[in-house]
């Protein structure tokens, strides 16, 4: 089990300098991103009226994850939880009481093999189940790679018209992903864009408990497969109120986490904290009006939002965490590129990990951090 | 050595010096071929999948759970008392024996301090052998220095029996400049050239198949140069790792090209919560290598003597014939955590953990033994202890105050030669430093910000 280390930060490598002004931890405790009232968290648009004239909760991302499972296998006989170390909560306590709620028939353990593991989920989904497969960390998803991207991404195409029957439609895949300090290069990755180049599998990315209850549940509603990174260093650290109801998100739809007039960010997961904290100190710093949005569904993505963000404020930056080589940051500068050209002040800019490994004692000079992005926005105001 | 095998790849490789034992071997698979037709009458099965089966009219399914489990071979029982008087352990010394005790004792004190260091913040994560160091330390006793090793991550005894110091340790879990995964690995991830071990890396079982890759390397290698040292390749993996297709694909693929491998199980009952129970159905591990059609044996992990014997034996079987793969599966039960990142009272009785300890371990085993033979006693037991103890916390506090390596280590061997990209990302990041100096501290790193300079060719 990896979790509390895993996700905590007070581990040398990941303390911030003494004179910081910029790069300092996030405070989840008072950024915007979260909902820290059952006010404000009632008061989002996206909720079913149900969700809406509910209670909340005040719960963490692993929580939200649980509550999102139990929903589903209270509601649908045909759901299943299962995976490594699943049964007696998963080392990041996603599937916690479940095993015992809902029986070893559906919420249980599986050898350790995670190409046997997504194999076993899409026969399951093919034959009508709707299974939810654990893979104990993003970076032990590639003995998984074929099953991904030969089978659940091509079956409903190969099947043809025999594709509603044969299908992996009801299949999700979830994964923690993403840096936490120190997990260095088998324990940080983020290995979203292999899989948004591959046609067939919808992947989502969410934010926050809230979108992660939400969006979780769109993708085991949803008839197409879905792979489901969970940011796990917001396992623990992302508190806000959610929903008490069962509620869904849109999939492949973009959120405007904040209007603004001169430049566009865009980003998933984790580092829309960072570029929160580095829109107000640019904001404040730079006098000028900034918009971040949230992909959630980085593929097949919604463009639409995006472009139409970028041909208003004419200045795009783009950052995630992930290598910046063939990065999800380059399809969507891309296609800016293509869409708003004659609307673009200044090259879309970039920000994501470099070229290399996720080395150890390096991953504060590799991922994203609030100067980086502080830094972006200045280079396309000034540009 | 280099120069010798660059040569052995430019010779013809159906080399004149193929040895009787390899005609022996491409004869039998001729014959294999040849004879896949059906003789009239015959009282055996003469398909191409099954050479050798009789023919039945019984139906009967075989159930695994009616057969016999593989026995487990063990010298010593857990009083430290030799089972068989008339097989005394042979071909050790008392001095060697000593010594096996001592790296046991060795690995065992620096996993306590460790843990503790991980728990004080002092690194980020730390697995202990606890249990197991018997078949870590007894198997490496039984190899040649320069068999190449591929493990997995609770085998610190291979590394402290090959030589590796304190400072060695330290230096890879403190991230210094002298650890020559150059600070980029989680804490235990060892390598060395030196002692003929390639780094750890943390996906399961991947190292499986390379052992027989590098196996098939190392046979090639020993036919070339057949007046030098013949050598064999040791693979070790937990039985959880055991479920991945790598491990099916490894032993398959060495058998298949008789690879002189051994693949060593540790089989500690636990993968993380997971019990072996709902790890496989099948008789352990062993029961696989019968079916990929390697010699196969089980034993007690917790008898050093055993496990040092096996190994001896096993690796003498994998260089007969031209090499091939031998499987051993050492019991064990792993006593602590699965790593300092686990609390495994989540899913397991404290009291299951604390019988175990009480009832058997490798180390308190050896040592009954060399007590009542008279080569051990309370003092010497002291002096080990307390020596073990100060020379890992001596390494430590120097190893604490180390820096990590410079900072282009971020960027340098992705490639041989950095690429002209990373060059500019490096060079961006330099000038991310200087631009906003309060926001970045590079003093923890050798050469500070200098560390970032890289050449612009
Ligand atoms: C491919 C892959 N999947 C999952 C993991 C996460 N993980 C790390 S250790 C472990 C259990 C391994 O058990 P076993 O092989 O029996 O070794 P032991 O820890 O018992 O020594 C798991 C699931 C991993 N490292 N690699
Ligand atoms: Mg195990």
């Amino acid at each position: 089990m990896l979790p509390r280390a895993l996700t905590t930060t007070r581990r040398a490598y990941a303390s911030h300098p003494p004179k910081a002004r910029l790069n300092i931890s996030t405070d989840y405790s008072s950024t915007p991103l979260l909902h820290h009232s059952a006010k404000s968290a009632l008061a989002n648009k996206e909720l079913s009226a149900e969700a809406r004239n509910g209670t909340t909760q005040r719960i963490n991302l692993f929580q939200a994850i649980n509550s999102a499972l139990a929903h589903a296998l209270r509601s649908d006989q045909r759901v299943l939880l299962f995976g490594e170390d699943v049964a007696f909560g998963g080392v990041f306590r996603c599937s916690m009481n479940l095993a015992n709620e809902f029986g070893d028939d559906r919420v249980f353990n599986t050898p350790l093999s995670e190409q046997g593991i997504v194999g076993f989920a899409i026969g399951a989904a093919m034959e009508g189940m709707r299974p939810v497969a654990e893979i104990q960390f993003a970076d032990y998803v590639y003995p998984a790679f074929d099953q991904i991207v030969n089978e659940a991404a091509k079956c409903r195409y190969r099947a043809g018209s025999n594709g509603d029957a044969q299908s992996s439609g009801g299949l999700v895949i979830r994964m923690p992903s993403g840096g936490v300090g120190h997990g260095a290069l088998y324990h940080s990755q983020s290995p979203e864009s292999l899989f948004t180049h591959i046609p067939g599998m919808r992947v989502v990315i969410p934010r926050s408990p809230t979108q992660a209850k939400g969006l979780l549940l769109a993708a085991i509603a949803s008839n197409d497969p879905v792979i489901f990174m969970e940011p796990k260093i917001l396992y623990r650290a992302a508190v806000e109120h959610v929903p008490a109801e069962a509620y869904t998100l849109p999939l492949s739809t973009a959120e405007i986490l904040k209007e603004g007039k001169d430049v566009t960010i865009i980003s998933y997961g984790t580092p829309l904290y960072t570029c929160q904290s580095a829109l107000e100190a640019a904001e404040r710093d730079l006098k000028c009006s900034v918009e971040l949005i949230d992909l959630r569904t980085v593929y097949p993505w919604d463009r639409q939002t995006v472009m139409s963000s970028v041909r208003k404020t004419g200045r795009c930056i783009v950052v995630h965490e992930s290598m910046v080589n063939a990065g999800v940051g380059a399809e969507v500068a891309a296609t800016i590129q293509e869409g708003c050209f004659l609307r673009l002040e200044a090259p879309v800019q970039r920000v994501a990990g470099w070229s290399t490994h996720p080395g150890l004692a390096y991953e504060k000079f590799n991922i994203p951090d609030v100067a980086r992005v502080y830094d972006a926005v200045k280079t396309v105001l000034e540009y | 050595m280099a120069s010798k095998r660059a040569f052995g790849l430019l010779e013809p490789l159906a080399a004149r010096r193929t040895s009787r034992s390899e005609l022996r071997r491409t004869t039998q698979c001729q014959r294999r071929w040849s004879s896949v037709s059906q003789r009239p009458g015959s009282d055996r099965v003469h398909f191409p999948g099954a050479v050798n089966s009789k023919f039945t009219t019984a139906l009967a399914f075989t159930r695994p759970a009616e057969l016999e489990a593989m026995p487990t071979y063990r010298i010593l029982d857990q009083e430290g008392v030799i089972v068989d008087k008339s097989r005394q352990p042979s071909d050790i010394s008392s001095e060697e024996m000593v010594g096996l005790y001592k790296h046991m004792v060795s690995v065992s004190i620096m996993d306590l301090i460790m843990f503790d260091a991980q728990r004080q913040g002092k690194v980020s994560f730390y697995m202990v052998s606890a249990g197991e160091e018997g078949i870590a330390v007894g198997s490496a006793s039984s190899l040649s220095p320069n068999d190449p090793i591929f493990a997995q991550y609770r085998e610190t005894g291979i590394f402290q029996y090959r030589g590796f110091t304190p400072h060695d340790f330290m230096a890879q879990l403190f991230a210094t400049t002298d650890d020559p995964g150059r600070g980029r690995n989680m804490p235990v991830h060892y390598g060395s050239t030196k002692y003929h071990i390639h780094t750890i890396s943390s996906p399961l079982a991947t190292q499986i198949p390379q052992a027989s890759g590098a196996a098939y390397a190392v046979k090639m290698q020993n036919m070339h140069n057949p007046t030098d040292e013949q050598r064999v390749v040791a693979c070790y993996f937990g039985e959880g790792a055991a479920s991945e297709g790598d491990f099916h694909a490894a032993l398959n693929i060495a058998a298949t090209r008789a690879c002189p491998v051994l693949f060593i199980c540790r089989n500690n009952g636990y993968a993380i919560s997971t019990p072996t129970l709902e790890q496989y159905r099948g008789d352990g591990i062993a029961s696989r290598g019968v079916g990929y059609g390697i010699d196969t044996i089980r034993v007690d992990g917790n008898d050093i003597l055993a496990v040092r014997e096996v190994t001896r034996q096993a690796r003498q079987l994998a260089l007969e014939q031209g090499g091939r793969p031998v499987l051993i599966e050492a019991m064990s039960y792993r006593v602590s955590h699965h790593s300092t990142s686990d609390d495994s009272f989540a899913y397991r009785a404290k009291v299951e953990v604390e019988d175990w300890k009480r009832r058997d371990n490798p180390i308190t085993r050896l040592r009954k033994y060399m007590e009542s033979n008279s080569l051990w006693d309370e003092s010497q037991e002291k002096e080990l202890r307390s020596e073990a103890r100060k020379s890992v916390l001596d390494a430590y506090r120097k190893a604490e105050k180390e820096k990590h390596p410079p900072l282009r280590s971020m960027m340098t061997d992705v490639y041989e030669e950095l690429t002209e990209e990373q060059i500019e990302q490096m060079q961006k990041m330099k000038k991310m430093v200087e631009r906003y100096p309060n926001e970045y501290d590079v003093t923890g790193y050798e050469g500070g910000l200098d560390g970032m300079n890289v050449d612009r060719r």
